[in-house]
């Protein structure tokens, strides 16, 4: 007799080989220019219930560009793991023709080619038209967000996230979890969800003082679809107070809170759940080791660390799926729940290709109207770039060295700090840079740029510190941010080393000087954690940095030597 | 280390009294473990204690054990210059055998309990609890 993992994997063994998805079969689709928005949105409505993911829009209404990391490095047991395989062996992995559509989605090779071929994705006009059709198919849909919705541009600090809470308000989600939510400050957080048509989910979401479950966010919420039984149960990003300014939100505490987990787990399971969701925003190495530990969870829906994977990943009988970042995906799951129990999925990655999926008409006027107010100062020209301006990966990406550079001409200082957030949309060579796209790569509720003193000793422990966050080989004491950007200063690293011994052979790079431990130096970074930090708004800074140069130009960077992975 | 009060402020860098490399289990702790059980090997299961990953405040870290059957439950941070957490001693009407405190640690160290059970031998767990910098997430 087959069991539930015997189902689960032939499940993933027809999504892979069937492409359920579509993935890895439009090559030669593309080739004719033929890709269309039914091609994208195919999909044979399986069993008896339909999930929608969103996760870490990161507050772009509007389509960007958005290139996948070159480097991603796995450590310990999840070394050469997805999502820790990006370009060609990604392709290989997961049967991607390369220079296909799905090659410029999920990797980075040749982007800048292929970003000129297949244009811009996102745009939540876009993904309110894949939600459409989702629940033309399957009405009783459920949409969950996976946070880090209300932050990341010009409007959405402006307006304190209201223009991305009205927005996903039309879409009509059923519940959400948080991250960055939290730094629009804790007052403003409840005011928002206070009014929120859906529900606002995170077991580990805790009062500071007491240590026990806050009353504002309830830890889960049943559904009753397809005639199953569903509870939703929502997991905040667990480090918020740490990677973030916890004076912001002092009255909370998060933690992963494995035990909490399980005995949410077992109050649902107790209460008649037949399928039981997790919406999380743990990061995608985190869950897999949640999923290994807590026992009942049949759906992780992962966010925080901005993977998009064309398949779910089984770990026991838990499936976890990543739905990428800045609105460039959605994932809808199909599920199967017989006799109270998932039987099977169907699962696709849909990759919102903006100029092949219609805007949603009456979302797109939504939009243009949040933006409105803000149009003329925001698509204010600062200059151009002749080189590709990304971000995301383990190190230091084109914005990143743009964002030192500005810090150190700006602040005047030897070196620059720039912290190594996964989010951040592309510009591509030629393209004009406006004022909204550097806000898009630096807007948040504490930028100020600070300028200070460190010893080059006290440098190298940042630095180990920083690492230790993203290479500790246990997913339980990784934050989920990439590595700090360094500007000024090139080093080695070993990633295999434990917290201390990674970091080698740091130099000044204008002097190709070593960096001496007993002497001082000027450093100027943005995003401290601490509350009082004095200094001119990052924006401010990147914005006269540009104005100075005109077009900016990006020599490749080789200043950091990566071994061990 | 040379850093003044102004530099962590402007930095944002709230540990420079925290060590920030892990801390290593003092003679101090192996002492006070070796008085706290007489010396016996303390076994494993049995006992949980429940801590952070990663303390969002080193100076009031919350923790908790749970050891059903035990008599007394000591818990000690290993690299902490007086490691002696506290002693939580059950009589015999104890409804239940668990305690819950909040600790300081000065970095990152493991967190250390052991039961004594009612039939006189030890059981013992521990938990990493990392104290960090902070900053920089995605």
């Amino acid at each position: 007799m087959l069991s539930r993992r015997d189902f689960l994997q032939v499940s993933m063994a027809a999504s892979a080989m069937v492409g359920a998805s579509g993935f890895g079969n439009w090559a030669r689709l593309a080739a004719q220019q033929a890709l269309t928005q039914d091609q994208l949105l195919e999909f044979d409505t399986f069993g008896n219930v339909s999930l929608i993911h969103v996760t870490d829009i990161h507050a772009q209404l509007k389509p960007i560009y958005f290139r996948e990391p070159e480097i991603n490095i796995g450590v310990g047991g999840n070394k050469g793991a997805v999502p820790h395989v990006t370009g060609a062996d990604f392709r290989k992995l997961y049967g991607v023709e390369d220079n296909s559509p799905s090659a410029y989605a999920l990797t980075y090779n040749d982007f800048t080619a292929l970003g000129k071929a297949y244009g811009k994705v996102g745009g939540l006009d876009r993904v309110s038209t894949v939600i459409n059709s989702i629940r033309a198919a399957r009405p009783d849909a459920l949409l969950l967000d996976g946070g880090d919705t209300w932050h990341g541009s010009y409007t959405c600090y402006h307006t304190e996230g209201q223009d991305m809470v009205n927005v996903m308000n039309a879409l009509k989600p059923d519940a959400m979890t948080f991250h960055w939510e939290f730094t629009l400050g804790s007052e403003r957080v409840r005011e928002i969800v206070g009014d929120l048509p859906f529900a606002a989910l995170g077991a580990n979401i805790y009062d500071a003082e007491w240590d026990e479950p806050a009353e504002d966010f309830a830890p889960y919420k049943f559904f009753e679809r397809g005639g199953v039984k569903i509870a939703v149960i929502g997991q905040a990003f667990p480090y918020m107070p740490i990677a973030n300014p916890g004076w912001m939100f002092p009255e909370y505490s998060f933690g992963i809170r494995t035990e909490r987990m399980q005995e949410v787990v077992d109050e649902v399971k107790g209460q008649g759940a037949e399928l039981v969701v997790l919406l999380s925003h743990n990061g995608f190495d985190v869950d897999k080791k949640m999923a290994s530990l807590v026992k009942g969870i049949d759906v992780v829906l992962s966010g925080h660390t901005h993977d998009a994977l064309p398949e779910p990943v089984l770990v026991g009988e838990t499936i976890i799926i990543a739905s990428g970042s800045n609105g460039k995906f959605v994932s809808r799951v199909d599920l199967d729940v017989r006799d109270g129990r998932m039987m099977g999925f169907r699962h696709k990655l849909i990759p919102i290709f903006s100029d092949v999926i219609e805007p949603d008409k009456a979302v797109s006027a939504l939009i243009d109207e949040q933006r409105a107010p803000y149009e003329d100062t925001m698509s204010e020209v600062i200059g151009e770039t002749d080189s590709l301006l990304y971000r995301r990966g383990n190190f230091n990406g084109t914005w990143d060295d743009l964002i030192c550079d500005a810090l150190m001409s700006e602040r005047d200082a030897e070196i620059a700090m720039s912290p190594g957030v996964r989010w951040g949309p592309s510009i591509m060579p030629g393209d004009k840079i406006t004022r909204e796209d550097i806000w898009n790569a630096t807007s948040m509720t504490y930028g100020k740029a600070y300028r200070t003193e460190m010893t080059g000793e006290y440098i190298h422990t940042i630095m180990e510190d920083v690492a230790d966050n993203l290479f500790n080989p246990d997913p339980y004491y990784q934050q989920g941010g990439d590595m700090v950007r360094m500007g000024g200063l090139g080093y080695a690293i070993d990633v295999t080393k434990p917290q201390g011994e990674r970091i080698t052979d740091i130099v000044m790079l204008k002097t190709g000087e070593k960096l001496d431990p007993a002497k001082t130096y000027s450093v100027a970074g943005w995003a401290s954690v601490n509350e009082g930090t004095e200094g001119p708004q990052i924006w401010d800074v990147v914005e006269d940095h540009i104005r100075k140069q005109g077009t900016v130009h990006i020599e490749p960077n080789t200043s950091v030597k990566v071994t061990g992975a | 280390m040379n850093l003044t009060r102004r530099d962590a402020m402007a930095l944002g860098l709230g540990a420079t009294a925290v060590a920030l490399l892990p801390l290593r289990a003092s003679a101090a702790a192996d002492d006070a473990i070796a008085a706290f059980t007489g010396g016996a090997e303390a076994g494993e299961g049995g006992i949980t204690l429940t801590a952070p990953e990663i303390a969002e405040n080193g100076n009031t870290v919350p923790i908790s054990v749970d050891a059903p059957g035990a008599v007394a439950i000591a818990v000690y941070a290993t690299g902490n210059p007086t490691p002696g957490i506290a002693v939580f001693n059950f009589g015999p009407l104890a409804g239940s055998q668990m305690a819950s405190t909040r600790v300081r640690l000065a970095g990152t160290q493991d967190v250390v309990a052991i039961a004594k059970m009612a039939d006189g031998s030890f059981v013992k767990t521990s938990s990493t609890v990392k104290v960090t910098i902070g900053g920089c997430g995605g």
